[in-house]
């Protein structure tokens, strides 16, 4: 087996096998860091060590006992489902427009949407920080949404114009032929098709704002800081083994969001 | 003829405006982020360069110190740190990935997106209990009789290039992949045909034609690496001072908006005169998430 080629131009498996082990380290150093927390936060010490030493539920019960991560978990979801809600449609929206439109500034208009990415978070926090306060909404919920939906919008964008693009609009152009509205082909024709590259979008969105940091650190606080806000000022001040649980469980969350998105666009 | 000709024109016009309408569908969307990202940006811009309401230059001399100086050679020095690295360690992964049958890629890829998925904070923390003075890596090394007192990982610079290179690997791999996996194999089959020996065909054809994609991914690591913020402040335990963090301490700690706005718009020029370069080799929308 080993000597066999591995393709019809390489070397024996054998002769390759160097590149399969860094490879496998590779992916290890990837993906290790992200299981271990799991296993330890069930500890029951103070003391995060692997293998844990003693199996306990506490720092699970200590997150799902204490109002302050409670209100900070029911923040941070209430501005990612907002946000997905803002962003999607908009997104959705957005690329449709410049995909169809098909005039010749439509690129630069879509690099302009994608410009939150580029630009380091740290500055648009500094700016929309200034702007919040002149305009009185820090701390606020809809000040959040807004400012996440910025950071989601270029991956709905992203998403759904590579839909687009792989899609034939002529199908929306006989719709309409025989009679159907702009809105009913778009909704009954395009739509269904282009459904993956929206779930997509949607599920980034939603994960962009849930995991959003740095703008949160300037424009969350009081009754309205973030999940993510809490645990950052808490990661600061001491290793505290309740986001040890609180990781986990963003961990197991984010597994199954791309398990969604996975099975999702592997209907086609 | 005159009435044909009329029609026609009038047809065009009718389909200018009907693009133009449509072209609106992504005006809220523009809004939005004219409102919240151009606007503050440019806001940015004015303040860095006004003191007590009139315009001046004092708050970039201001930058043109040791301390300043000190900041940024550090924020590079990482940044290239961790671009090389990524670029070591992605490109053998990225390779094989492109080699392997779609099946097996597909297993491989799944190592790849699902820390690209989870969240930074996480992955952060997560690295800070493995690197701690009594954390797994120190506990095995010891264990193995490798070192006898635990080594000092974290809370400097070492642990935030593990951390950072940890949280941009992904988006090395994923353009480099993206762009190997382009590369014709009918190529590598006419270099063995011609008598190039595996190592030598990879050299002179293979690793050539993927250097766009090295290009694409270094570029994208290195800018991502200058504006990081969340790694180096958790993982650098105050010993490691980035721009970012330099940034954040001037408005959120000092309010002081003069210097922090001109650090930002240096940062902000650097980030896009490199993006800049970066969009000459490939589609940027590609890198994330796209196609």
């Amino acid at each position: 087996m080993l000597l066999r080629p591995a393709s019809e131009t390489q070397i024996t498996h054998l002769g390759r096998l160097w590149l399969y082990v860094v490879a496998g380290l590779v992916m290890m150093f990837l993906i290790l860091p992200v299981f271990v927390v799991i296993p330890m936060s069930f500890s029951d010490s103070r003391f995060l060590r692997f293998p844990p030493e003693g199996f306990s539920l506490r720092w699970y019960a200590s997150y799902l006992g204490s109002p302050e991560w409670m209100r900070a978990t029911w923040v941070s979801f209430q501005v990612a489902v907002l946000t997905t809600l803002v962003a999607t449609p908009l997104g959705i929206a957005a690329a449709y427009g410049l995909h169809v439109s098909g005039v010749r500034f439509a690129r630069l208009l879509s690099l302009a949407l994608i410009t939150p990415l580029i630009i380091p978070i740290i500055i648009l926090g500094v700016g929309i920080f200034y702007l919040y306060v002149l305009l009185g909404i820090v701390n606020t919920i809809p000040g959040l949404v807004l400012a996440h939906s910025i950071l989601a919008l270029p991956f709905v964008l992203v998403t759904v114009s590579s839909g687009l693009q792989q899609y034939d609009m002529n199908q929306e152009l006989a719709a309409r032929s025989m009679g159907a509205s702009r809105l009913t082909a778009f909704r009954t024709v395009t739509l269904p098709q282009i459904r993956g590259s929206i779930v997509a979008g949607a599920l980034f969105a939603f994960i962009t704002s849930l995991d959003e940091v740095i703008i949160a650190l300037f424009i969350s606080g009081g009754q309205n800081t973030t999940l993510t806000r809490r645990m950052f000022t808490g990661l600061r001040d001491e290793i505290d083994p309740t986001i040890a649980a609180i990781s986990s469980l963003l961990i197991i969350l984010s597994v199954v969001l791309l398990m969604i998105l996975v099975l999702t666009n592997r209907k086609k | 003829m005159t009435l044909a000709l009329d029609n026609a024109r009038e047809l065009r016009a009718d389909e200018r405006r009907e693009r133009f309408s449509i072209l609106g569908l992504s005006f809220p969307a523009l809004i939005l982020v004219t409102l919240l990202v151009f606007l503050p940006v440019g806001w940015l811009f004015w303040l860095s360069v006004i003191d007590g309401g009139e315009l001046s230059l004092i708050h970039y001399r201001r930058l043109a110190d040791a301390t300043h100086f000190r900041i940024f050679y550090v924020t590079f020095e990482i940044s290239i740190l961790v671009t090389v690295l990524a670029l070591l360690l992605g490109y053998p992964l990225a390779y094989l990935m492109s080699q392997l049958p779609p099946r097996w890629a597909g297993i491989c890829l799944i190592f790849v997106l699902i820390p690209f998925w989870t969240s930074l904070l996480v992955r952060t923390y997560a690295w800070l209990v493995l690197l701690q003075r009594r954390g797994v890596i120190n506990q095995t090394l010891q264990d193995l009789g490798l070192i006898d007192a635990p080594l000092r990982l974290v809370h400097n610079y070492t642990g935030t290039v593990i951390g950072m290179l940890h949280i941009m690997l992904p988006f090395m791999i994923l353009p480099l992949y993206a762009a190997l996996r382009t590369v014709d194999p009918n190529y590598m089959r006419a270099a063995s045909n011609l008598g190039a020996g595996p190592v030598r065909a990879f050299w002179t054809v293979f690793f050539p034609l993927s250097l766009p994609g090295v290009f694409a991914g270094s570029l994208l690591v290195f800018i991502l690496s200058l504006g990081f913020y969340v790694t180096p402040a958790l993982l650098g335990g105050g010993r490691v001072m980035m721009v970012s963090m330099k940034i954040q301490q001037n408005a959120g700690l000092y309010f002081d908006w003069g210097a922090a706005s001109a650090l930002g718009v240096v940062l902000l020029v650097v980030t896009l005169f490199i993006f800049w370069v970066l969009s000459r080799f490939m589609r940027v929308e590609r890198v994330f998430g796209g196609g």
